[in-house]
Formats: C-alpha cells, sequence, structure tokens
C-alpha cells in the first residue's frame, strides 16, 4: 500500500466525474451522453470504495452503498437503451440535434 | 432481527399489497374482466388511502404499543436500526400523495381507453403505484441509502411513463429527456452524497449532524447534493427539461409528475435540510434565496409567451416550486406546516387544470389557449373549473390558494425574508395575468368553432368534482392547515 494514497483516486474519480459532465453536455450522440453519465455514476462508486478502505476500514456501509449503486445505474442504462431504442424506431435516428419537436 | 418492527410499515406494506394484487389481476385477468381494471385499481388504492390515513397514533394504539405510539408522537420513531424513520408528519404527506394518485387514476381512463393504450392500461396503474413506493421510502428514509434506492424507483419508472405513447414522437423525445437529466441528477447528488461519507464516515441522518463542521469539502458535497434535487424540483437554473418533458408526456403522466413527483421531492428537501444539514444552515439559506428569485422570476417570464397549455402549466409549476420554497428556507415549524399545506392545495389546483385539459385534448385534440376561446358558451361547467383553479394557482381570496400562498409568506417573513417576500409578491400580480389570460380566452373572448359541447364520463367528473370541493373547502375549513402545524411540531 506505500505510495499510494487516498489522493492519486480521488483524482482519478475527480478526472472522471467532471469528464462525464463535459460529456453530458457537449456529446451529439444519445449513446455518448448515456455513457457520459455512466462515467459519472462510476466516480462515484469509486469514491465511495476508496472512502471505506481508506478512511473508514472497519465498517462496510460504503461498499454497500457502492453495490447498489452499481446495480441501479444498470437499471437506469437498461430504461434509457430502451427508450432511445424506440426513439430510434420513430426516427431512424439518435443524433441529440434531431430531437427538436419539443422547443419553445 | 425483530420482525414486529414491520407492522409499522403499514403505508408501504400495504400499497406492496395492492401492487401485487394489481400484478396478479393484470397476468391472470381475462379479457372481459380487465375492463373493469380501473374501478379495481382506484378502489384499492382507496382502501390503501383509509389505511394511511388513519393517524399513526391510533394504529398503533390498535396494534397496541403505547409506549412506540408516544414517542411517536412526540417526534420522530426510528425503526429497523435507523434506517427507516417513523413520524406524524410522514404520514400525513404520504396519503395526500395517495389522495393525488387516486384523482390521477380517475381521470386517466379516457386517455387509457384508447386504441393504442389499451392493450396495456395495466401498467400506467402498475408503473405509476411503484414510482409511488419510492416517494413513499424517500420520505422514510433515515439513511442516505434507503433516500437513494426511493429516489431511482421514483425516477426510473416515471420515464417509462412519460415515454408511455411510444408510437407519439414527442412521448419518446420527451422520455429520453426525462431519463438522461433524472441519471445525470441523480449522478450529482451521488457525488455529493459520497463526498459526505467521505468527510462523516456515516450515511445515518442522524449522525450526520453532529459531524459536519461546514468545512469547505461539506459545502461542495451540499451544493452537489442540493443540484440533483434542485434537478428533480426543476427549480432554475435546473429546469430546462420541464417543459419539453411536460409538453410531450400523455396529459395524465405530466398531471402526475408536476404534482406528485414535485411535492414528495419539496417534502423531502426540506426535511433533508433541516435534519442532515442543520449545521449548514447558512449556506443552503444563502442558496435558496437567490434560486428562490431565479425561479419564480424566469418562470413567470417565460410563461407569459406560451400558446401550449401544456408547456404554460409547465412553466406555472416551475414558479410554484419557487414559492414552495419559500416554506423550506424558512426552516422553521411555521415553514414545515405551510410547505405540506402547500402542497396539498397545489395538487388539487393542478389536478383539476389538468383534469380538464385532458379531456379537452381527448375529445378535440386541441391544447393551445387559443383553442380554448369561447369554450364557456359550449362547455360552461368544465370552464368554470378550470377558473376555480386557475384562481388558486394565482392566489384569489375566497380560493384555497390565497390561504396557501399566505402561509408560505408568512413563514419566509417570520424568519426575516422581507426583500424576498417582496420579490415574490411582485411575481404573484405576473402570474395572475397569465393565469387571467386563460380566463379570458374561455369566458371573454368569442369564438366561431368553439370546441364543441360534450358530457365527460363519470370517473372524469368524479375527479374534477373532488378536486373542486377541495379547492372550495381547504381554504375554509382551517381545521386541516391546524392539524398539519400541530403534526409538524418538532418535525
Amino acid at each position: 500500500m506505500e505510495g499510494l494514497h487516498l489522493e492519486y483516486y480521488l483524482v482519478v474519480s475527480a478526472i472522471m466525474f467532471f469528464a462525464g459532465v463535459y460529456g453530458f453536455i457537449t456529446r451529439r450522440n444519445l449513446l455518448a451522453v448515456l455513457i457520459s453519465i455512466e462515467l459519472i455514476l462510476n466516480s462515484v462508486d469509486i469514491n465511495f470504495a476508496l472512502f471505506n478502505r481508506f478512511l473508514f476500514p472497519g465498517q462496510l456501509e460504503g461498499f454497500f452503498f457502492t453495490l447498489f449503486a452499481i446495480g441501479v445505474s444498470a437499471c437506469e442504462a437498461a430504461v434509457a437503451i430502451a427508450i432511445i431504442i424506440n426513439i430510434y424506431r420513430n426516427i431512424r435516428n439518435i443524433q441529440v440535434k434531431n430531437l427538436q419537436q419539443l422547443k419553445d | 432481527m425483530d420482525y414486529s418492527n414491520f407492522i409499522y410499515l403499514k403505508e408501504e406494506l400495504s400499497l406492496i399489497a395492492v401492487i401485487v394484487i394489481l400484478l396478479l389481476y393484470d397476468i391472470f385477468g381475462s379479457k372481459k374482466s380487465l375492463n373493469y381494471f380501473q374501478p379495481v385499481a382506484c378502489l384499492l388504492v382507496g382502501v390503501h388511502l383509509l389505511l394511511t390515513c388513519c393517524p399513526a397514533r391510533a394504529a398503533l394504539a390498535i396494534f397496541g404499543d403505547t409506549p412506540v405510539a408516544d414517542q411517536v408522537n412526540a417526534g420522530v420513531y426510528p425503526l429497523l436500526s435507523g434506517m427507516y424513520n417513523l413520524y406524524p408528519l410522514g404520514s400525513i404527506v404520504k396519503s395526500i400523495l395517495a389522495i393525488g394518485t387516486l384523482i390521477v387514476f380517475l381521470q386517466a381512463r379516457n386517455w387509457l381507453e384508447g386504441e393504442r393504450t389499451i392493450i396495456r392500461r395495466g401498467e400506467f396503474y402498475l408503473i405509476t403505484l411503484f414510482t409511488l413506493l419510492g416517494m413513499y421510502f424517500m420520505i422514510a428514509a433515515g439513511n442516505f441509502l434507503l433516500f437513494y434506492l426511493g429516489l431511482e424507483l421514483a425516477s426510473i419508472p416515471m420515464a417509462t411513463l412519460v415515454a408511455f405513447d411510444k408510437f407519439r414522437d414527442r412521448s419518446a423525445e420527451a422520455g429520453a429527456k426525462y431519463i438522461l437529466t433524472a441519471i445525470f441528477a441523480s449522478g450529482l447528488s451521488l457525488y455529493g452524497i459520497s463526498l459526505i461519507y467521505g468527510t462523516t464516515g456515516t450515511l445515518y441522518f442522524t449522525d450526520i449532524p453532529a459531524a459536519l463542521t461546514g468545512s469547505a469539502l461539506q459545502v461542495m458535497a451540499f451544493v452537489f447534493f442540493f443540484t440533483g434535487l434542485a434537478f428533480k424540483l426543476s427549480l432554475v437554473p435546473f429546469h430546462q427539461w420541464t417543459p419539453d418533458v411536460y409538453e410531450g408526456a400523455p396529459t395524465s403522466v405530466t398531471a402526475y409528475l408536476s404534482v406528485i413527483s414535485k411535492g414528495a421531492a419539496a417534502f423531502v428537501l426540506m426535511v433533508i435540510l433541516g435534519k442532515v444539514f442543520g449545521p449548514l444552515v447558512e449556506q443552503w439559506q444563502a442558496i435558496l434565496f437567490w434560486v428562490i428569485i431565479a425561479t419564480i422570476t424566469v418562470a413567470n417570464l417565460f410563461a407569459l409567451r406560451q400558446q401550449n397549455m401544456k408547456r404554460f402549466f409547465a412553466y406555472s409549476s416551475i414558479s410554484q416550486a419557487g414559492y414552495i420554497m419559500l416554506g423550506v428556507i424558512s426552516g422553521s415549524t411555521l415553514g414545515m406546516a405551510s410547505l405540506v399545506y402547500y402542497v396539498l392545495v397545489y395538487m388539487f389546483s393542478n389536478l383539476a387544470a389538468f383534469g380538464v385539459i385532458s379531456i379537452i385534448e381527448h375529445r378535440s385534440g386541441k391544447e393551445t389557449i387559443d383553442d380554448y376561446n369561447g369554450l364557456y358558451s359550449t362547455n360552461p361547467r368544465l370552464s368554470v373549473v378550470m377558473m376555480i383553479a386557475l384562481f388558486s394557482l394565482a392566489g384569489i381570496p375566497p380560493f384555497a390558494g390565497f390561504f396557501s400562498k399566505f402561509f408560505v409568506f408568512a413563514a419566509a417573513v417570520e424568519e426575516g425574508y422581507y426583500w424576498l417576500v417582496f420579490i415574490a409578491l411582485l411575481n404573484t400580480v405576473i402570474s395572475l395575468y397569465y393565469y387571467l389570460r386563460v380566463v379570458k380566452s374561455m369566458f371573454i373572448n368569442k369564438n366561431e368553432s368553439a370546441i364543441a359541447g360534450f358530457r365527460s364520463d363519470g370517473y372524469t367528473r368524479l375527479g374534477l368534482v373532488a378536486c373542486s370541493a377541495g379547492i372550495l373547502l381547504l381554504g375554509l375549513l382551517s381545521v386541516v392547515y391546524g392539524e398539519i402545524h400541530h403534526y409538524s411540531l418538532g418535525w
């Protein structure tokens, strides 16, 4: 464990988180947007697991939260992909710029 | 493990029983018997509502555990080693949400009996009840894990409801916009929760306040967490998804989304800000101050230029969320009582309006404000219901909306937010203009081709009568507010 401090992992998860936020805003394809969101959720999982491992080694709360978060994000991805497939069937396209029936 | 605790989870358990019964009915019922799906669903939710409605104390007395009953009356009673909180105000909010769901079910019949949805009408009731279950868990949570699971259970099935009319492009598009924003918001919230866990070492609501020191990292964690919930509540600047989703979703789902989902989120936000982030009170009041001003003002200005009724009500509901936040920022008992009361009144008003929009959209396919020109000459009763609802939303005295607005303003003034209340009052005047615009088009504008007169079915009429009665009576029966205030002491 020597040489690997908490901060290294935190930097990785922070980079993942903000890359996800950046991707969510800039990507032009619905699937790429979804992947960006998964990056955010995974950075959270890393955070929980490493806080638990480094700071509070006696308990399991963080690990459990990680397990639940992974399960829930799988459900989210399933529903989101189902809706994206439905859009593809309707308009033969999943580019964000073609979702323009609803606007001010 | 002590299984006797489960008897206190009566709201959740009875709702799960309703869901299982309806699921079996939907799968095994014959084609003919499924015609009675809606009455059965309404009946079961009604029974569940009776179970929920009897106050916590009476229910506990029946089960013969008086010490617990006394404790609950005194405040919060933790169950399942602190994971689940039993408190009277929570039960009240749950019954308010159940009443709203019942009214949505009554009004959904017209839409669900349509050609394309009739085959999967059972799913609508089931999925709606699942989201309701998620909100129950959110309200009762005593730990961030249960809170998170409740939040997701309330928002993932909601996306499938928004995309329910899957052959309509607009419904699918609204579904995609909803699910992507919902996951993004919950991701932000989760990042906040993970930082809170890192700095405090616990996820239990009762243990966190003692470990909050107000360090920069904790404030940042709070901001992330708040942003996630603000997306759910559609506060400005996190509101952009709301008009699109409200317009694209089926009208019954929009009604559910704008009232039940928003009410639950507002209540939970207040509970968590007060109970968990109590030590950071200065920081969150400063954030809320600017968010409220932005929410009310921006939403009102955008509502002025809307033509589509559903879009119009989307902006109206954003500004109403701003008013609800006035109760939250005070953080007092009065604030809590006025928030619950506001949600109750807002629910009846908005459901009445959406009931009218839904039936008119179903019968004539029209949904812009100009289409409502001359509605009074052809459908006088619907116009009157709509007028009552709009007056209540705007806050005109004899109707309940005036009293609910009065109480949230009073709660904020009590804490010294004079400028905030002044700006909110100015905005009430602006909102009066656009609410009255609809009333004017219904009653005064002449129209040769007004929507033809029709007779709506019994269920819709029952729902509209219930809403109108709520709007008219809630303001006059002071006992309702008194009761809520009594239970919110020491929330």
